[in-house]
């Protein structure tokens, strides 16, 4: 009763969506304000149809409704609770309903904020969003329900993916989704400006907290997945540019300039066109990242086990979204007159320069991703592309991301100053210069090139963000009140800045100085890395709640004193026959000493993988700072502020015409 | 600068960044680029010893060998032709006989290849969409392996 209750939810959902998306535009076509009006109600309706059908799967899942064919699949008796929770989105068809469900939140929650906002513009946004989650609906009705009955029903469960359970997968796929999602908010709001044709700074002020909130989740999503395939995959990396990883790193490229450019457009009101294509880029690359994950054309230790009629969906789906956008960009664009003048020596000048690597770094990525899978279709062969191609072209274009990076709070709009930048800036330069030549030498006792530009690159960020809010603090006699007087959206560029340079110290210190080694220990050998020794002592049985453990016992020592024992695992879960490798981390803010088993030798010797990962924290360090300074610079007041302002400014117009 | 001086220098600097970006693009990926080649490509095609590639098929049954340490030796097999690998190190988890498997590495002066990495499939009904190809054009039922291709899987 239960699932048939959620299907009809989906049903119901799908046809409040066509009505969210169609009566607005009607409405937009006739002047109608009870038709605009007509789409913030539908935008509620929709989110209690999806919350309620989501529940229902959530349900199932909870009271192991085996009757129900996703959740035979993907669950088991003896799965503990919260992964029972978790487990609705540990496939594709669950997955699907929690990106519905999410998009629908932001629906939600546009419709509510955006009381504010104009009627037209706000009921067009949510008339665009009604269109995308039509999309999504169909998607899941026609090709992927999670409520489809099996008929008989199991008496157990298939169990979740035992890599899928894990702390760090339960809230890796929400955050992602919601960054992913969230940038539909950004295209919608683009669509409705080409529509209406009023692309202002106000305009561009009610697109900035929603693109912001959206990247400040991606960027915490992916930094989750990073930190989750590190632990649970078992093989000490951080970031293996595969496909699916790249599949959410484009948005993030593409939305990072997108905010860089929004913040031109309110100031400047320029780059109105470019910043307008940057949304629908974001997006389309969002859906584009679904579709390569879902269509199962990947080679990827994330692809979704798929059927070909899913891919076509969501490729007909994008190309109806993308064309759809870009043909009414193309009619519409030239219409958005921009006011003012750029001189390439100031903030919006190099703004401009961060796009240009920024979509540049994302076309690299994209050629990678995407023309091994080209050359498969047209059967030209089978390729792959390794992280050797990724990080021969990423790192070279990013680089000079650094050096505007530090740029950025100095140079004022309109017209920079050379002297003053060079005035301003000249300590964090000395102090970059400084620390990258002795910071390697501190910490490793040696240095590399990369070593040294990362430390340098990631100083000069950290040090040059920091002199804008030491020099505002200065600004005032009392320094707390100085304090106090730098506004939400600095201290948020500051934070996501300074978060900039510690993932580079991160990544230069892990790639020039980390370590590792396989090895085959006996009982109580062992063995020598980065300084460190590890000594294998025993191994032994372990049962959990829903596997058997083989664990070994790892003493780790430096200088004569233990440091560390680990006791990394190989695990068994019965329901599946899967093995798993459990590595054991010793963490640190300057270093990781990592350990996983390989596998047991009938001499009672086993094979281990030891990694040393000096600074490997610092990358997701820098993820979390990034995070708190999007939180920061989307809750800036000015935005609610100004809302208001707008709002009563309407108010009074709209009692004029009435 | 005029209005149009202006919308120049901006075209300008994105063709100067993407064509930046295409030009890397393009010398890393005629470095990088790695062949996918089953075993009956490797035998029937002439490759040079040393290049790198990435080599798929089936782990044959009763083929691996444990030597010294952390050596294995295997023979990978695509139903018809089999190709002995030597490999030094940590054996992903699902690394079975009669499973199919990706290895990346190249063939040395002996014809042995020589792995670097080893991919197994991830879970019980999934294997590398290139594998479950190359040995489905085989015969186009895998009968030759105890294992489910990836479109049986997901039907079931």
């Amino acid at each position: 009763m239960i699932p048939e209750l959620g299907h009809f939810a989906v049903i119901l959902a799908l046809g409040v969506a066509l009505l969210q998306a169609i009566v607005p535009l009607l409405g937009w076509r006739r002047r109608d304000a009870r038709l605009l009006s007509f789409a913030g109600s539908a935008a509620q309706g929709q989110f209690l149809c999806v919350a309620a059908a989501y529940a229902s799967l959530t349900y199932c899942f909870v009271t192991k409704d085996f009757s129900v064919a996703y959740v035979a699949e993907n669950d088991h008796s003896q799965l503990p609770l919260i992964y029972r929770i978790t487990a609705v989105w540990g496939a594709h068809e669950g997955s699907l309903l929690l990106w519905v469900l999410i998009l629908s939140g932001w629906t939600l929650a546009v419709s509510v904020f955006n009381r504010r906002l104009p009627l037209d513009m706000s009921a067009l946004v949510l008339s665009v969003l009604g269109m995308v989650s039509t999309g999504f609906y169909l998607f899941i009705l026609l090709t992927s329900s999670p409520f489809t009955r099996l008929v008989p029903a199991p008496a157990e469960g298939h169990d979740l993916n035992p890599i899928l359970q894990d702390p760090g997968l339960a809230i890796h796929p929400p955050m992602l989704y919601m960054g992913y999602v969230g940038f539909s908010v950004a295209f919608a709001f683009a669509i409705a400006a080409l529509i209406t044709g009023r692309l202002d700074a106000a305009w561009a002020r009610w697109t900035r907290p929603w693109t912001t909130t959206a990247w400040m989740f991606l960027t915490m999503g992916i930094t989750l997945g990073s930190w989750w395939a590190y632990k649970e995959l078992g093989w000490g990396g951080w970031w293996f540019w595969d496909p699916v990883e790249n599949a959410s790193f484009m948005p993030w490229l593409a939305g990072t300039a997108l905010i860089h450019s929004l913040a031109v457009t309110e100031k400047r009101g320029l780059l109105k066109s470019w910043t307008v294509l940057l949304a629908i880029l974001a997006f389309s690359l969002s859906l584009l990242g679904t579709f390569l994950v879902r269509s199962g054309v990947l080679v990827s230790v994330h692809a979704f086990a798929s059927d070909p009629s899913r891919g076509m969906f969501i490729l007909a789906f994008m190309a109806v979204v993308v064309g759809g956008a870009l043909t009414l960009y193309a009619w519409r664009a030239p219409k958005l007159v921009t006011t003012g003048e750029l001189k390439l020596f100031s903030r919006e000048g190099l703004l401009l320069f961060n796009n240009v690597f920024l979509v540049a770094a994302c076309a690299a990525v994209l050629l990678g991703t995407l023309y091994p899978l080209a050359l498969d279709a047209m059967h030209l062969g089978k390729i792959s592309v390794g992280p050797p191609y990724f990080n021969a072209v990423f790192l070279p274009m990013i680089t000079p991301l650094f050096l505007l990076v530090g740029l950025a709070a100095v140079v004022p709009w309109k017209r920079g100053d050379w002297r003053e930048t060079v005035r301003r800036l000249r300590w964090p330069a000395v102090i970059a210069v400084i620390l990258g030549v002795l910071l390697p030498f501190a910490l490793h006792g040696r240095t590399t090139l990369l070593a040294a530009t990362g430390a340098l690159l990631g100083t000069w960020a950290i040090f040059a963000a920091a002199q804008d809010v030491w020099r505002r603090m200065r600004a005032k006699l009392e320094w707390r009140a100085g304090l106090r007087a730098v506004p939400r959206a600095v201290w948020g560029m500051t934070l996501a800045h300074i978060g900039l340079g510690i993932w580079a110290l991160g990544v230069s210190g892990v790639i020039s100085f980390g370590d590792e080694k396989d090895v085959r220990l006996a009982r109580g050998a062992e063995t020598e890395l980065g300084g460190y020794s590890f000594r294998f002592q025993e191994a032994g049985e372990q049962s959990g709640p829903n596997y058997t453990a083989q664990q070994g016992t790892v003493l780790v020592e430096h200088g004569g004193r233990v440091v560390a024992t680990l006791h990394p695992q190989k695990r068994l879960y019965p329901s599946q026959g899967t093995v798993l490798t459990e590595s054991s981390i010793d963490a640190g803010l300057m270093r990781d000493l990592y350990v996983s088993l390989g596998e047991g030798y009938d001499d009672g010797s086993w094979s281990l993988r030891v990694y040393y990962k000096p600074m490997i924290r610092m990358i997701w360090l820098g993820g979390i700072f990034m995070f708190f300074g999007g939180l920061l610079a989307a809750s800036d007041k000015r935005y609610r502020l100004a809302r208001a302002a707008e709002r009563r400014a309407i108010e009074i117009a709209e009692g004029a015409v009435a | 600068m005029t209005k149009r001086q202006k919308r120049m220098v901006a075209v300008g600097a994105l063709v100067l960044g993407v064509g930046l970006a295409a030009a890397l693009g393009f010398t890393a990926f005629r470095k990088n680029m790695m062949y996918f080649y089953t075993p009956s490509d490797l035998l029937a095609g002439k490759l040079a010893a040393g290049a790198a590639l990435q080599l798929g098929g089936l782990v044959e049954k009763g083929s691996l060998k444990r030597g010294e340490g952390l050596a294995i030796e295997f023979v990978m097999s695509d139903c018809h032709n089999a190709v002995p690998v030597h490999y030094e190190g940590v054996l992903p988890d699902l690394f079975r006989e009669g499973q199919g498997v990706i290895a990346t590495g190249h063939m040395d002066a002996q014809n042995v290849f020589v792995a670097s990495t080893i991919l197994a499939k991830h879970d019980e009904n999934y294997m590398p969409p290139n594998v479950a190809k190359a040995v489905g054009e085989v015969d186009g039922k895998h009968s030759c392996a105890p294992f489910k291709s990836v479109t049986t899987a997901s039907s079931s």
